[in-house]
C-alpha cells in the first residue's frame, strides 16, 4: 500500500480512549459488546455516539456485565463477526472465564484493557496487575506507549488476530488515566486506507470438516451446521491445545509484519513491534518496561547519556507471546538489568521480571537482574524516582553484585 | 518543553481550559498533552490539572512537578503552599486576582522577585461577561499576556471548536477582555 503523506492524515486532539475509539470506528467493526466501567468508560461512550450517529455500521450491544460482553463476542466471532470490547480491572477480572473460550475457540477478537489496579481497596488507578492476571489465557497482548500507539494498535490488533497463521485473540493494554485521560495530538489515516489495510470485512477461513465433501467456512450457520468447543476430554483435548501453543509461535512474525507494513502507510513503527530499544547497544544498565512509563524512562535515560552515562532501555511491547529469545539477545551483554513491573504476582515477584530470568537463563555469561515494582494503584512513575532507580542500578554494576533483587519504587518505608 | 499547571475547583472547567490550551497549540503544529490531576471529580475540590507543549514528541508521562507556569482560576486557592510549590525559578504564576496587585505577595507567601506575577479580575468579568462566575476562558485570556504561547486566533478557533454558536462567542469576548485588563505585578 501506498504512503499516506502527513497532510492527509488527519490532526486529531483526543485522549487515548477517544483514539481507540476512533480505530474501532475505521475498523469495520460488525459487533461491540462493552459495559462501561472507570477508565475505560469513554471508548464506549464515544463509540456508542458513532453508532447513534449512523456513522458505523456496527451492532452494539449494551450488556449487563463483562461476562456477558465477551461471551456476547465469543457468539458474534463464531458467527463471523469482527468483534471488539473493551474493559478494565474489576470488569476484566469478571471476564476471566470467557476470555479462555475465546482463545480456544480461536476467535480473533480484539480486546481494549485501559490498565487498572484490583480492588481491594478500591482505586480507579492505573497498573498492570489486571493484565498480568489473563497472562495465562491465551490472548496475545500488546502495551502501548502513547496516545498515537493506542489508534494505531488497536487497528493493528485486528489484522494480527485474524491472520490465518494466528487467529487468536489480542488484548491492546494502555494504561489507565496516563494515556486514558490524556489528551495528545494524534494523526489518523483515511477511513479508506485503513479498510484496506484490513482487507475489508472479516474474512473467515474455511475449513476441511470430515463429514463434508467441500471445505466450509468457520462460522456458526445452520446452513452448514458446525459445533465449536463441543466435549473433548482426555481423548483430544490436549492435542487441541498443542494448536494454540503451535498457533502462539506464529504470533512475532505477524506483529513484525503489520508493524513494518503500518510503518510504510503511515511512517510510524514501533520498534520492530515486538521490542523498542534505545541506547542498548553499549549499555551498562538496561531498563525494561511496559506501557507509558517507558516514555519517562526514555525522558530520564536521555539526560544520562547526556551525562555520559552508558544506560539504555527496552520497551516490551508484546507481552504475550512473551519475546525469550528477542530479550535475551538485547540484554545478554549489559551488566544490569532493571526490570519494571507494574503488578506483582503476591508472593513471587513482578510477572515481567519472571520471563526475563528465564529468558537469561541458558546464558553463560548473564547480566544480573534487579526486578522494581512501581505504580500499584496509579502511583507516579516520576522522573526523580527513574533517576534513583537508574542511580541505584548503576551502583549496583560498578559494585558488580546485587543486594536486594525486589526493590519497590516510591513506596513509603 | 514548556508546562503549564492549571489550579481551580472542580466545576471551574480546570481540565476543560487545559484542553483548549492544548487544542490551540496543536493547530500551530506543535506536540501537546494535557490531563488532569486524575481522581474522582469532586465539585469544589481543589483540582489541578496540566498542559505540556513542545517542538519534539512528548515522551514523558508522569504529572508535572516544576512547570514554567502556573494559572490559578479561583483566587481562594491563593494561600495554599500548592500554588508555588515546585514552579521553576523565575517562572510565572498568572492568577484570578482584584485586590490591590501590591497585596499579592502576602496572599502567596512570597517575596518580590522570586517570580513574575500577573493578575487578571476573571471572576468580575466572567460575571459581566457570562453572567458566571467560571473563569477559565478568563484565564486562557490572562495567560496570553503574560506568555504568547500561541496565537488568539488559535485559541478563538479552538474556544469554536469546543463549544456552540454563542457560548463560543462569549468566551471570545470574555478571553479579548481578560486579556486586555491582565497587568503584571511590578
Amino acid at each position: 500500500m501506498a504512503k499516506v503523506p502527513l497532510e492527509k492524515q488527519t490532526l486529531l486532539n483526543v485522549n487515548g480512549d477517544e483514539a481507540v475509539a476512533w480505530a474501532v470506528k475505521q475498523s469495520l467493526v460488525d459487533v461491540v459488546a462493552a459495559y462501561p466501567i472507570t477508565p475505560q468508560t469513554i471508548i464506549v461512550e464515544r463509540f456508542s455516539e458513532f453508532v447513534a450517529n449512523g456513522e458505523v455500521h456496527t451492532e452494539f450491544v449494551a450488556v449487563e456485565s463483562e461476562h456477558s460482553a465477551m461471551s456476547a463476542c465469543v457468539g458474534a466471532a463464531a458467527a463471523g463477526a469482527r468483534a471488539f470490547t473493551a474493559t478494565a480491572a474489576n470488569g476484566l477480572a469478571l471476564m476471566w472465564e470467557i476470555l479462555y473460550i475465546a482463545a480456544s475457540l480461536r476467535l480473533p477478537i480484539v480486546l481494549a484493557v485501559v490498565n487498572r489496579a484490583l480492588s481491594a481497596p478500591i482505586n480507579i488507578h492505573c497498573d498492570h496487575n489486571d493484565a498480568y492476571g489473563m497472562r495465562d489465557a491465551g490472548w496475545i497482548q500488546l502495551f502501548v506507549e502513547n496516545v498515537q500507539e493506542a489508534y494505531d494498535t488497536t487497528i493493528q490488533a485486528f489484522r494480527i488476530a485474524e491472520d490465518e497463521r494466528v487467529l487468536l485473540p489480542v488484548a491492546v493494554n494502555l494504561d489507565g488515566f496516563f494515556l486514558s485521560h490524556t489528551l495528545e495530538n494524534i494523526r489518523i489515516l483515511p477511513d479508506e486506507v485503513v479498510h484496506e489495510f484490513l482487507g475489508g470485512y472479516r474474512k473467515i477461513p474455511k475449513v476441511k470438516v470430515d463429514y463434508l465433501e467441500d471445505e466450509v467456512p468457520l462460522v456458526l450457520n445452520p446452513a452448514r451446521p458446525l459445533s465449536f468447543g463441543p466435549l473433548d476430554l482426555y481423548d483430544y483435548y490436549f492435542e487441541h491445545k498443542m494448536h494454540q501453543i503451535e498457533a502462539m509461535k506464529n504470533v512475532p512474525e505477524v506483529v513484525r509484519e503489520v508493524n513494518q507494513e503500518w510503518y510504510e502507510i503511515s511512517g510510524r513503527k514501533y520498534g520492530d513491534g515486538v521490542l523498542e530499544t534505545l541506547y542498548v547497544e553499549d549499555a551498562d544498565v538496561i531498563i525494561t518496561v511496559l506501557g507509558s512509563t517507558a516514555g519517562t524512562v526514555k525522558h530520564v535515560v536521555r539526560k544520562f547519556r547526556r551525562d555520559g552515562k552508558k544506560v539504555g532501555v527496552v520497551r516490551i511491547r508484546m507481552f504475550r507471546p512473551f519475546p525469550h529469545r528477542e530479550i535475551a539477545e538485547v540484554l545478554k551483554n549489559a551488566k544490569v538489568i532493571g526490570v519494571m513491573d507494574r503488578g506483582i504476582s503476591f508472593g513471587s515477584y513482578g510477572q515481567s521480571y519472571l520471563e526475563i530470568n528465564s529468558s537469561l537463563y541458558d546464558y553463560k555469561e548473564k547480566p544480573m537482574l534487579v526486578n522494581y515494582v512501581y505504580g500499584l494503584g496509579g502511583r507516579d512513575a516520576s522522573p526523580e524516582l527513574i533517576e534513583k532507580m537508574i542511580n541505584e542500578l548503576l551502583s549496583d554494576a560498578e559494585r558488580g553484585y546485587v543486594e536486594n533483587k525486589l526493590r519497590f519504587l516510591g513506596v513509603r518505608e | 518543553m514548556l508546562e503549564v499547571r492549571w489550579h481551580g475547583r472542580g466545576g471551574q472547567g480546570v481540565w476543560t481550559v487545559s484542553n483548549l490550551l492544548a487544542m490551540a497549540v496543536s493547530l500551530e503544529g506543535k506536540y501537546v498533552q494535557s490531563f488532569p490531576a486524575f481522581g474522582p471529580e469532586r465539585s469544589g475540590a481543589p483540582v489541578l490539572a496540566f498542559t505540556r507543549i513542545s517542538d519534539e514528541p512528548i515522551e514523558v508521562h508522569s504529572m508535572v512537578y516544576e512547570p514554567d507556569i502556573v494559572v490559578v482560576l479561583d483566587y481562594t486557592l491563593l494561600g495554599s503552599p500548592a500554588i508555588t510549590h515546585g514552579l521553576k525559578k523565575g517562572g510565572v504564576i498568572v492568577t484570578n486576582f482584584e485586590d490591590e496587585p501590591s497585596k499579592i505577595y502576602d496572599v502567596l507567601g512570597i517575596s518580590r522577585g522570586e517570580y513574575r506575577i500577573f493578575t487578571c479580575p476573571a471572576t468580575k468579568l466572567a460575571l459581566e461577561i457570562l453572567k458566571r462566575a467560571i473563569t477559565n476562558t478568563a484565564m486562557l485570556g490572562a495567560l496570553l499576556k503574560a506568555s504568547p504561547i500561541v496565537s488568539m486566533d488559535s485559541v478563538f478557533e479552538a474556544v469554536k471548536e469546543r463549544f456552540p454558536g454563542t457560548i463560543a462567542e462569549k468566551n471570545i469576548d470574555l478571553i479579548k477582555k481578560a486579556y486586555e485588563e491582565t497587568r503584571e505585578v511590578k
